[in-house]
């Protein structure tokens, strides 16, 4: 039982079906009890910075999931998600985030013959081979984003090359983030979602 | 897509039955489609219900980007399908008709949520690139590269631009048509209508500058693979998963 947390981000509809075609159940929550109690954390998102850690600050819910990351329960974040994990962004202004990893969130540079947002399939360079997601090597899998992720070469598992090297695949301890979309992202992206459930949650 | 089935037409008329698309988008998933499009081409409110039952039961099965188009005039029409699986909306006659609903769609969702579909056919005397709506019935007197600009600045995220004088004839893509959309649009541009051979999809990419290409008929009919159409362009050098 994953719990997926729920802060009225759109697009939790389609990383749920994708649970639900593993055979792993879900639950959408905001209630602190329960996400202090789950195994396994996704924290989805589709949209931009600062609203999402809005709501997730007016529902109490950005110290939840530190206290929940504090006792090791393992959090995947998913497209905005994840970079809602890093230490700031500046998506329309300069915004703090979770702060679960080392980095900052920027815009895609501009640069010609990419354009932006980052709209497709774009292939994986793994950059840690002992990760339970190493397999992702060389595989494409699905991007829509306009913002991306900076951080120490530590915490990277996998990068896409696009207008600047996008982190694809993060890690910090079991603090978890894909940049992608697993949900969109074929038979690839269902098996990334099964390893995070078989090889981090249940491990 | 019509009445919950997969069609396809020639000029967008004389439509044939093809199948059920939960079957065929899981065979095309197979196969290494980048993305699938759900057009109804006859849309009422009452297909409408069909569609979103189409795009539930595909987007428990097929995990790649769904985007649906057809009859979407509201954006709560929008958010149904989006909450039924679908990953972008496409808007034709109703972004002709109310261009604010591009803006709306897109302060709602984002624009890269927001496909504009562009069906164009050349007028034989003036030369003119035409918008034709209503499932291609209807000419609007606008101006397709004049209308695409417009819809990007409204907020189109994509452009999905059909050849009906291309459309089901499989004699190659309207290269001429993609090539001067793209000097004048910075979004993707997905080319439609026309596809016949491995050679007509990489004269679209290398001489047209499209970001996508979309196919149906070969694709349907079996006449051309999808890891074929891959494999040739990858040998050209277009960059394609």
């Amino acid at each position: 039982m994953l719990t997926i947390i729920d802060y009225d981000a759109g697009n939790t509809y389609n990383v749920q079906k994708a649970f639900d075609f593993l055979g792993v159940k879900t639950e959408l929550t905001a209630d602190p009890e329960k996400i202090l109690a789950s195994h396994g954390l996704i924290l989805p998102g589709v949209g931009a910075f600062a609203p999402a850690m809005q709501t997730l600050q007016a529902r109490g819910l950005d110290s939840v999931i530190k206290q929940a990351v504090a006792k090791g329960t393992p959090l995947l974040g998913i497209c905005l998600g994840m970079q809602l994990l890093f230490e700031s962004s500046s998506e329309y202004g300069q915004h703090a985030g979770l702060a679960l990893i080392p980095g900052k969130v920027i815009a895609l540079p501009a640069k010609k013959g990419f354009k932006i947002p980052q709209m497709g399939w774009n292939q994986h360079e793994l950059r840690q081979s002992d990760s339970v997601f190493a397999y992702v090597a060389q595989e494409y899998t699905y991007f829509v984003h306009s913002f991306y992720a900076q951080c120490p070469n530590e915490y990277l598992v996998s990068q896409v090359e696009y207008s600047a090297p996008v982190p694809a695949i993060v890690r910090n301890k079991n603090v978890y983030g894909f940049q992608f979309h697993p949900e969109k992202s074929g038979q690839v992206g269902i098996k990334l979602l099964r390893t995070f459930v078989e090889e981090v949650v249940e491990a | 897509m019509d009445d919950g089935r997969v069609k396809k037409g020639v000029n967008f008329v004389n439509l044939v039955d093809v199948g059920d698309p939960a079957v065929i988008a899981a065979e095309y998933e197979r196969q290494g489609a980048d993305e699938l499009v759900f057009l109804d081409i006859t849309a009422t409110n009452q297909k409408r219900e069909t569609m979103k039952a189409v795009v539930e039961r595909v987007s428990r099965q097929v995990f790649m980007p769904l985007t649906v188009g057809g009859g979407i005039t509201s954006v709560a029409q929008m958010q149904e399908l989006l909450k039924a699986g679908a990953d972008k909306i496409s808007l034709n006659t109703a972004a002709v008709v109310n261009p604010k609903l591009i803006t709306q769609g897109a302060e709602k969702f984002g624009r890269q949520c927001i496909v504009v579909a562009i069906d164009v056919k050349m007028d034989p005397t003036t030369k003119q690139y035409q918008v034709f709506t209503a499932g291609g019935k209807h000419n609007t007197g606008l101006d397709a590269l004049k209308w695409a600009e417009q819809a990007v600045a409204l907020g189109a995220g994509e452009l999905l631009v059909t050849s009906m004088d291309k459309d089901g004839t499989k004699s190659g893509f309207d290269t001429d048509l993609y090539r001067k959309l793209n000097e004048r649009i910075d979004v993707p541009i997905i080319a439609s209508g026309g596809a016949g051979s491995l050679a007509d999809f990489t004269t679209v990419f290398t001489a047209g500058k499209v970001d996508a290409a979309l196919a149906a008929s070969v694709f349907h009919y079996g006449e051309l693979s999808i890891p074929a159409v891959k494999q040739t362009l990858h040998t050209a050098g277009v960059n394609v998963r």
